[in-house]
């Protein structure tokens, strides 16, 4: 049950050996150390292990880690460039939308994301509740969270 | 680490095929989101896995000489969303793909996956049973094709031999060109949930007649429904009010809710009288008509 599959990895070519049977999850947490990589409820509704998939957010517990072969994954720890905070994890930082923080980097890769995707469009604060309603939060009630993300929005270029 | 035997991966249609005809208790997986959840619930039927995650074959939204759309069962529920060809001619089908799960689902999970899945609330069924959509299904002994609503045999069940794959859903022409739609999904929640009741209208009117209806019902009975009855009884009508009176008191005979965790039957029969009496309102709005 054995494969070898090459993939990049916040913009690191990896080539590793995995088993058909483990999730991109597991792989990401336990083979690459990424731990900002959350096992929610591993059903897709949580959203806390969202990472991307050349640019496209997806629940990684829900993804077999063989079909990542060739493609290109994002997670949080490859989002902050020479250390500074990304555009999207700093406008979470300045609004207060991270509280207890097991979702917040499902959230912050769905929120990158659905910037990337609307940077010219005029979405509305119910178009990015919409975008995010993949990502489960307790703490917050969204609201800062949505915040966050318009701020990113009005200024992106 | 999800627990199956054999994981096979098919690189076209035809080793699907041969993949399946090799092992009878061989499954196909497509985006996951319905088997991977089950696997990781302990269900054994999925022990013997045939990957067509990522077969660019079965990936394809188009459109033929005739105007017929036909999409490919691999086209995932955002592709659906985002398709310009989809939006324009069959826009309840992009309506009703947006109420399944959350963008990181809609990003993986498949329209065919959808469909094989054979479960009453598949979102996607009811607007295509509406469009009289058509099902391919290729196996070991060549292509055949069907209505999708004789697709659906009954709970988790499909019309699909061990070795068939599901290669296509097509909507002619004469099915669309139109005909305006509308639908609903009834759920407790506006994101992440399955439908209590899901609901289909499409409509052709003309002169103030209601020229032909459409309606379809999703977890109103074990399998996605259209309700004939009802369409018999209400086509030719003229457009009034008391149409939309008579498809609410009609629609009842033609369906059978059941009772569970979710919502029960007497519920689910209220939100089924009332959708039919709203999505078919919108729909024949949507189509021009004016309701006095």
């Amino acid at each position: 049950m054995n494969r070898q599959i090459r993939l990049t990895v916040n913009g690191k070519k990896k080539e590793i050996r995995i088993d058909v049977r483990q999730s991109l999850l597991e792989v990401l947490r336990e083979q690459l150390g990424l731990l900002s990589v959350k096992q929610g409820c591993s059903v897709g509704e949580c959203g806390a292990c969202t990472v991307l998939i050349d640019d496209v957010p997806i629940d990684a517990c829900l993804y077999l880690a063989v079909w990542a072969d060739g493609k290109s994954i994002r997670t949080v720890e490859g989002e902050s460039r020479d250390g500074k905070l990304s555009r999207v994890q700093q406008a979470f930082v300045d609004e207060g939308a991270v509280q207890c923080g097991i979702c917040t980097p499902g959230f912050v890769m769905a929120a990158t994301s659905f910037v990337e995707k609307h940077k010219q469009q005029n979405a509305s604060r119910h178009d990015i509740r919409r975008g995010l309603a993949g990502n489960l939060c307790r703490c917050t009630g969204y609201d800062t969270i949505v915040t966050a993300v318009q701020k990113c929005l009005d200024d992106a270029d | 680490m999800f627990n199956f035997r054999s994981y096979a991966k098919a690189g076209s249609v035809q080793e699907a095929i041969r993949l399946l005809g090799e092992n009878p208790d061989a499954h196909l997986i497509a985006g996951g989101t319905d088997i991977l959840v089950k696997l990781h619930k302990g269900k054994a039927q999925f022990d013997h896995l045939v990957d067509i995650h990522d077969l660019a074959e079965l990936n394809f939204i188009t459109q033929n000489d005739s105007g017929d759309i036909i999409i490919g069962p691999l086209v995932r529920f955002t592709q659906v969303a985002e398709s310009e060809l989809i939006y324009q001619h069959i826009p309840i089908l992009s309506q009703a793909v947006l109420t399944i799960g959350g963008p990181q689902v809609r990003n993986v999970a498949t329209i065919g996956g959808n469909l094989c899945n054979g479960v009453p609330s598949a979102d996607s069924a009811t607007p295509l049973i509406a469009l009289n959509a058509a099902v391919t299904i290729e196996g070991r002994d060549g292509s055949r094709q069907m209505p999708l609503e004789s697709f659906f045999l009954g709970p988790s069940q499909v019309a699909l031999e061990r070795h068939e794959i599901l290669t296509a859903i097509t909507i002619t022409h004469d099915n669309y060109a139109d005909y305006f739609g509308h639908f609903h999904k009834y759920a407790m929640r506006e994101a992440m949930d399955i439908s209590t009741i899901g609901c289909s209208a499409v409509c052709k009117i003309k002169d103030g007649i209601l020229q032909d209806l459409r309606l379809a019902f999703g977890v109103a009975a074990p399998i996605p429904i259209r309700c004939k009855g009802t369409e018999d009884k209400v086509r030719g009508r003229k457009i009034m009010p008391k149409l939309l009176t008579d498809i609410a008191n009609y629609v009842s005979t033609d369906v059978r809710p059941r009772t569970s965790w979710r919502a029960a039957k007497e519920f689910r029969l209220q939100i089924i009288t009332t959708l039919a009496r709203r999505v078919v309102e919108r729909a024949l709005l949507n189509a021009g008509g004016i309701i006095q």
